[in-house]
């Protein structure tokens, strides 16, 4: 049974990866999924009697599934904007504004995409945790005996986590394509009477868009799946359906009910990643070429 | 009266503050100096070559204009007005470069109507002159492409096109025939001289290090040599009277020979060959000496009448051997090595129909006239 529980929560955290066309890791989904699925709809233990959706009507009714639910959407779809806006400023700036170190800063980021998600976790909670710096300086200033930085467990600290973690995520595609972009067309701009404003908007975002639509992407699907950042910086004050995966599972023991989660929680990413796709398309449209 | 026609008027009533001057313009990055204290003036309408070798600083001054680059010390004048201190959105110039530049998810007609919208011209007119400008430039009827469907010529006339849609009074190109191959680039040519005389009051600045484009376009040319300004005139006047060596063979072909005054109106090879030049009031101590291969002729001169004689004042003939033979099609081009020095002197010679043969003794003439003194240098 744990083993079962594992491997749905495995076939959870991959289901980012469905949707690439990478068929060989479908099938290594696809069928822990299929488990998954199975369990969630035999209520009356695994395997055996006859399917049912009494389990997910149990699920449904809960409060605490409704809340994951929101949170989870709320979350992910509030981090991939915030990366966006996020990741294209700083990768603007570190493209095309020159100054000492950008070359060490586009490597660093390299590096910050192999960091655990833990860490932004600790970093974060140094720096606004309940005895974190901010806290310690506003008490050392005002001398009042607590900071009023207290949001780290609620869904706007684990928005920030999640913000800080994910931001390299669309730099890093970002950067190559504004590698691509030519300076002489920025040029070509200004000399043409465009302030920079208008350049940004009418020439570096239009080309960026491709690389700015898949970063996007990525983010949105790994942001519905997270599980670390959650469960540290949330802790107990903010459930999403992956840590209410691992609560009915490991702490509950109400297996039947976490397949429930997690299937809802795989329909959730094919779906918000499919409606992204399709509004990228739509969008995009104007752009598609009529060879 | 014609479309065309009515386009061009257009056009040249919107052009208005032509003209370019540099004033002791200064651009360095950290130490290194990479245009010095540069001088020069384009007038209102015209044609401006700069030409040089690669790394020279031609780009450089360009983006001194444009706006690109912060000259150290020195100004910049666009139509009589200092912008030096402008950035570049506000310069009103026109811009068309090598790579071409042109906007890639943008149709031919939106990358011609940007400058129109960042310049805020009314709605309705923009049509009207996106359709002027690709009609001048022979790319109406392909409005509708992206860039990526267009050859490189086709694109470098969008280019050409977006840049003339603003109306600029000045038109900066940086090589702007270098990505095109040689039939294409004729072809270019003769539309942008075409341009050029549609367009009377457009001052161009052309960046250039090919002589032919600038020998075929310019009013004048400007050659530059390591940052600095080394001539400047007319495409004939620098042909005929360079003012160094360095600029004897960047417009033309030159032989340049080594060589030392001797009086008045000649000089002296290394060897004691003495050769008459053309009067100049004399020097003195080392010069260089050149001859364009074109004006000296293979054999013994023919007399002013009768037969050839060496005694004409101002002819000189030398002699010496063949070292080399290159068959060109309508002509041949003959290397004679001098002695005793082994100095090389190549001629330009209409097509023979019996060449000589390598190592075969033969004389060479000239005029005096024709021989030119430089200031020493620039002899291999
Ligand atoms: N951004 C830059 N930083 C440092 N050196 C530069 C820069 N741009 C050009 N240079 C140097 O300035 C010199 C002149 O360059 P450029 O004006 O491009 O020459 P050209 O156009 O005649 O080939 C070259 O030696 C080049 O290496
Ligand atoms: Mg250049």
């Amino acid at each position: 049974m744990t083993l079962r529980a594992r491997a749905g929560r495995t076939g959870m955290m991959r289901a980012g990866m469905i949707l690439p066309p990478v068929l060989l890791l479908a099938l290594l989904f696809l069928y822990p999924l299929a488990l998954v699925v199975r369990d969630s709809l035999s209520p009356d233990g695994a395997g055996g009697g006859a399917l049912s959706t009494r389990a997910y009507s149990d699920v449904f009714g809960e409060a605490s599934f409704r809340d994951a639910l929101l949170n989870t959407i709320g979350i992910a779809a509030g981090a991939t904007a915030g990366t966006l806006v996020l990741g294209f400023v700083l990768a603007f700036v570190v493209a095309f504004v020159p100054f000492p170190g950008s070359r060490a800063l586009s490597r660093f980021i390299d590096v910050f995409l192999a960091f655990p998600s833990f860490l932004i976790t600790l970093a974060l909670l140094f720096v606004y945790g309940t005895v974190g710096m901010a806290n310690g300086l506003w008490t050392d200033v005002t001398g009042a005996s607590s900071g009023p930085f207290d949001f780290l467990h609620t869904p706007w600290g684990v928005l920030l986590a999640e913000v800080t973690y994910f931001t390299p995520f669309v730099m890093r595609p970002l950067l190559a394509a504004f590698a691509q972009t030519e300076t002489a067309q920025l040029e070509a701009a200004a000399s043409l009477g465009a302030r920079p404003g208008r350049i940004v908007r009418q020439v570096v975002l239009p080309e960026a868009l491709p690389a700015l639509a898949a970063g996007g992407g990525l983010v949105l699907v790994l942001c519905l799946n997270e599980f670390g950042i959650v469960l540290f910086t949330g802790a107990k004050g903010v459930t999403t359906l992956p840590t209410l995966v691992y609560g009915k599972a490991i702490l509950d023991g109400d297996y039947t009910g976490a397949c429930v989660v997690a299937v809802v929680n795989v329909a959730l990413s094919a779906a918000l990643y499919g409606l992204y796709r399709m509004l990228l398309t739509r969008t995009g449209a104007h752009r598609a070429r009529p060879v | 009266m014609n479309v065309r026609a009515a386009n061009v008027r257009a056009m040249n009533g919107g052009i208005r503050n032509g003209g370019i001057r540099f004033d002791g313009v200064t651009v360095a990055y950290d130490a290194t100096v990479v245009l010095d204290d540069f001088d020069l003036t384009v007038e209102p309408g015209e044609v401006m070559a700069l030409l040089g070798p690669s790394g020279s600083g031609k780009t450089t001054a360009l983006r001194a204009v444009a706006g690109f680059v912060r000259p150290r010390t020195g100004r910049v004048l666009i139509g009589g007005q200092d912008v030096t201190a402008l950035p570049p959105h506000r310069r009103g110039i026109g811009m068309v470069v090598q790579q071409y530049a042109l906007f890639p998810h943008m149709r031919v007609e939106a990358n011609v109507a940007f400058g129109l919208k960042a310049r805020k011209v009314p709605r309705g007119e923009i049509a009207g002159r996106v359709a002027e400008a690709l009609e001048m430039t022979g790319m109406d009827g392909f409005a509708e492409r992206y860039p990526r469907e267009l050859s490189g010529g086709q694109q470098q006339r969008v280019a050409i096109a977006r840049a003339l849609a603003v109306r600029p009074g000045v038109l900066l190109l940086d090589e702007p025939l270098s990505a095109l191959d040689a039939r294409l680039r004729a072809g270019m040519l003769t539309e942008l001289a075409r341009l050029h005389r549609e367009l009377p009051g457009l001052s161009m600045l052309y960046v250039t290090h090919d002589q032919s484009e600038a020998l075929t376009l310019a009013d004048r040319i400007a050659v530059m040599d390591r940052a600095r300004l080394r001539d400047c005139g007319t495409p004939q006047s620098l042909y005929r009277a360079p003012g160094s060596a360095f600029t004897a063979s960047f417009v033309g072909s030159a032989n340049l020979l080594a060589a030392r005054w001797c009086g008045e109106d000649a000089v002296e090879l290394d060897g004691g060959v003495r050769i008459r030049v053309r009067g100049s009031g004399g020097g003195e101590g080392e010069a260089t000496l050149c001859i364009r291969p074109h004006l000296i002729g293979l054999g013994e001169p023919p007399g002013p009448s009768g037969p050839p004689s060496p005694d004409v004042p101002d002819m000189n003939v030398l002699h010496g051997a063949v070292t080399g033979l290159q068959w060109r099609g309508a002509s041949h081009r003959v290397t004679v090595s001098l002695p005793p020095s082994g100095a090389e002197l190549t001629a330009e010679v209409r097509e023979l129909s019996s060449p000589p043969a390598l190592g075969e003794k033969v004389s060479v003439h000239f005029a005096a006239a024709d021989a030119v003194v430089l200031p020493p240098g620039g002899t291999p």
